[in-house]
């Protein structure tokens, strides 16, 4: 039977939209169940938002004032044991998924599909390789639990609202470790679309120059109300802080407009805005491999050609 | 302390990638191989560790074809005391990679596995995972600064929110992100001097890996392409044409 456990991805008690993504890939397999496993401190509210996805059948909740922070030692032992009597346990591929899926695996005696791109059946699955120049098929044992990783830039989440699916607390008994803790997160704080569900994304790179001058795209991004990202250029040079690295190595978005300024278009840049709907760069070199992928070019100086599009909005 | 540090060679960073035309792979032929670059920065990080005296020994381990010697002299070049060269002629996929670095912290008892985040081959981001969980010990992935003091590491992780900072009780193992350091240049006197340093050869059948768990990979096909976009003249033409396509 086919039964998929996928697990939630919250912050600060709000679900994380990149759950509802994992969900549509779970209903992509055409399973007989589709259970969201809630691991928190206090998951209440937290269950209450999952249950409303659409093609939720239940939402399990393992309350423990250890999984107060998503430390991967600490909740893979509980998930690895919720698993039991699922065909698949799904996360989404971020940061959260990417440290506690393997580890689930692991634990579990099988291999991980990371970055499920799309399903070919319920053991077949799509996913990049060589920062996505490749798209491999792979088949998982049938014999075995499926352990997965969902691209989340490849699923539209699921709707929210339709469904009120029961919560039911789980009592996993399953001893933790205490060798791992959490200090603290750094969070940058704003108020602007998130980088990873926004529909319009303006980026910056080194072109931008400095932080300073970094101004001129949140200023033109709040214009349109788009999310800001950067290249690892621009973030390694101090323009911006880490969480908006846009690649391979950063975040993959897939933005219904995506902007590319300053930005010259490396091969792991574009990995991240491969599914961007319409791809806009803006760059004084003509000859700059962004213009290879752009929808739409345009050459020139960036802070000439900003303040004119301002205007002309 | 021992440090155990992976070391993995792939198909380099900058190689354009061509899928055969029968789906069974990717050009290797004649395709220019080199350190995986997230290794590299493991490596960087472990021979600081051992600068500031918190480690003694750094060991690099490889596992792969006969042909990875010259592989692993450049990263004993770049400061590793020695090297473990597992062999076998097939690609292993992680969760074998993570059984076979369990066989060499039994046998070697480091203090600290450093790893990449990510092989940029496979793309994975599993073997660093999968080792902490079957050896039962903690893990810090994408790191971007470590500390280590009193037994344990302190390590600042780059997270999809900001940074997160977790301790860890060593021995615990350690995937690295791009900014945790800048990886030394090897200097030409260093090759020669790698020349003398052991590598130790492990027949990858003699190590008893549980065998099982691996995934069948089909086909390989090449990305859709992007078809050809316009390029605008001036800023009006682009938010004319942005606002036709309801962009904006
Ligand atoms: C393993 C690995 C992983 C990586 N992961 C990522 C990743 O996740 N994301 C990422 O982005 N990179 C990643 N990189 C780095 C990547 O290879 C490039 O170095 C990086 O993307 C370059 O950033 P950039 O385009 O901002 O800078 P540059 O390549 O320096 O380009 C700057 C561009 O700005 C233009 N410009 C300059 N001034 C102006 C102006 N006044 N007006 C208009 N245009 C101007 C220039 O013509 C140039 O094209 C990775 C690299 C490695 C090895
Ligand atoms: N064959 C290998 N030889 C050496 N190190 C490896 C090997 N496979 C994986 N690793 C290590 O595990 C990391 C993550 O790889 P992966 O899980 O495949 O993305 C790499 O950066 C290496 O440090």
């Amino acid at each position: 039977m086919t039964k998929i456990l996928v697990i939630a991805e919250h912050l600060d008690g709000k679900l994380n939209p990149s759950t509802a993504r994992a969900v549509s890939a779970a209903a992509a397999v055409k399973p007989e169940a589709i259970d969201v496993l809630v691991l928190a401190d206090n998951a209440d509210a937290i269950a209450a938002e999952a249950a409303k996805i659409e093609g939720v059948t239940r939402v399990l909740t393992a309350n423990r004032t250890e999984n107060a922070h998503a430390l991967a030692a600490v909740l893979a032992p509980q998930v690895a044991k919720a698993a039991a009597g699922y065909s698949h346990v799904f996360a989404p591929s971020t940061t959260f998924g990417k440290d506690l899926g393997p580890r689930v695996a692991a634990l579990l005696g099988v291999p991980q599909v990371s970055d499920v791109m799309t399903v070919e059946g319920s053991h077949t699955f799509k996913r990049p390789v060589y920062a996505g120049n490749a798209i491999v098929t792979v088949e998982a044992d049938p014999a075995l639990p499926v352990v997965a990783t969902i691209r989340t830039a490849s699923w539209p989440a699921a709707a929210i609202g339709a469904n009120s699916a029961p919560v039911e607390a789980l009592g996993l008994d399953v001893a933790l470790p205490s060798h791992t803790r959490f200090v603290e997160l750094k969070q940058g704080k704003s108020d602007r679309p998130d980088l990873q569900s926004a529909s319009k994304v303006v980026s910056g790179g080194r072109g931008v120059g400095s932080k300073e001058n970094f101004e001129i795209i949140y200023k033109f991004a709040d214009r349109i109300g788009a999310a800001v990202g950067a290249s690892r250029a621009a973030v390694d040079a101090g323009y911006v802080p880490n969480e908006m690295q846009v690649g391979q190595t950063g975040k993959i978005i897939a933005p219904e407009l995506y902007m590319a300024i300053g930005i010259s278009g490396a091969i792991q840049h574009l990995t991240g805005i491969k599914d961007a709907g319409t791809i806009v760069a803006i760059n004084k070199d003509a000859e700059a491999p962004i213009f290879e992928v752009a929808d739409i070019g345009l050459v020139g100086d960036l802070f000439k050609i900003i303040p004119e599009l301002e205007s002309a909005l | 302390m021992k440090i155990l540090v992976g070391y993995k060679r792939v198909v380099d960073y900058n190689v354009r990638i061509q899928v055969k035309p029968d789906g069974t792979g990717v050009v290797t032929e004649g395709v220019k191989l080199s350190a995986n670059p997230f290794d590299d920065i493991a490596l960087e990080e472990a021979l600081r560790l051992r600068e500031k005296g918190v480690a003694e020994e750094v060991v690099i381990v490889g596992i792969g074809p006969a042909d990875l010697t010259a592989h692993l002299r450049n990263g004993l070049a770049m400061g590793a005391n020695r090297a473990i060269h597992v062999t076998t002629a097939e690609a292993i996929q992680p969760l074998t990679a993570a059984r076979t670095f369990l066989k060499l912290v039994e046998k070697e008892q480091p203090g600290l596995v450093i790893l990449g985040k990510q092989a940029i081959d496979d793309d994975a981001n599993q073997t660093g995972q999968m080792l902490a969980a079957l050896w039962d010990r903690p893990q810090a992935t994408f790191a971007s600064k470590v500390e280590i003091a009193e037994g344990k590491a302190t390590v600042t992780r780059e997270v999809d929110a900001g940074l997160e900072t977790i301790e860890a009780e060593l021995p615990a193992v350690i995937t690295t992100d791009l900014r945790l350091n800048e990886p030394r240049f090897i200097k030409l006197p260093d090759i020669m001097k790698a020349k003398s340093k052991p590598i130790e050869v492990i027949e990858f059948a003699s190590l008893g890996v549980e065998a099982g768990g691996h995934l069948k990979t089909t086909h390989y096909a090449a990305p859709p392409k992007r078809s050809k976009g316009v390029m605008v003249n001036d800023a009006a033409e682009l938010v004319a044409t942005l606002k036709q396509k309801g962009l904006l």
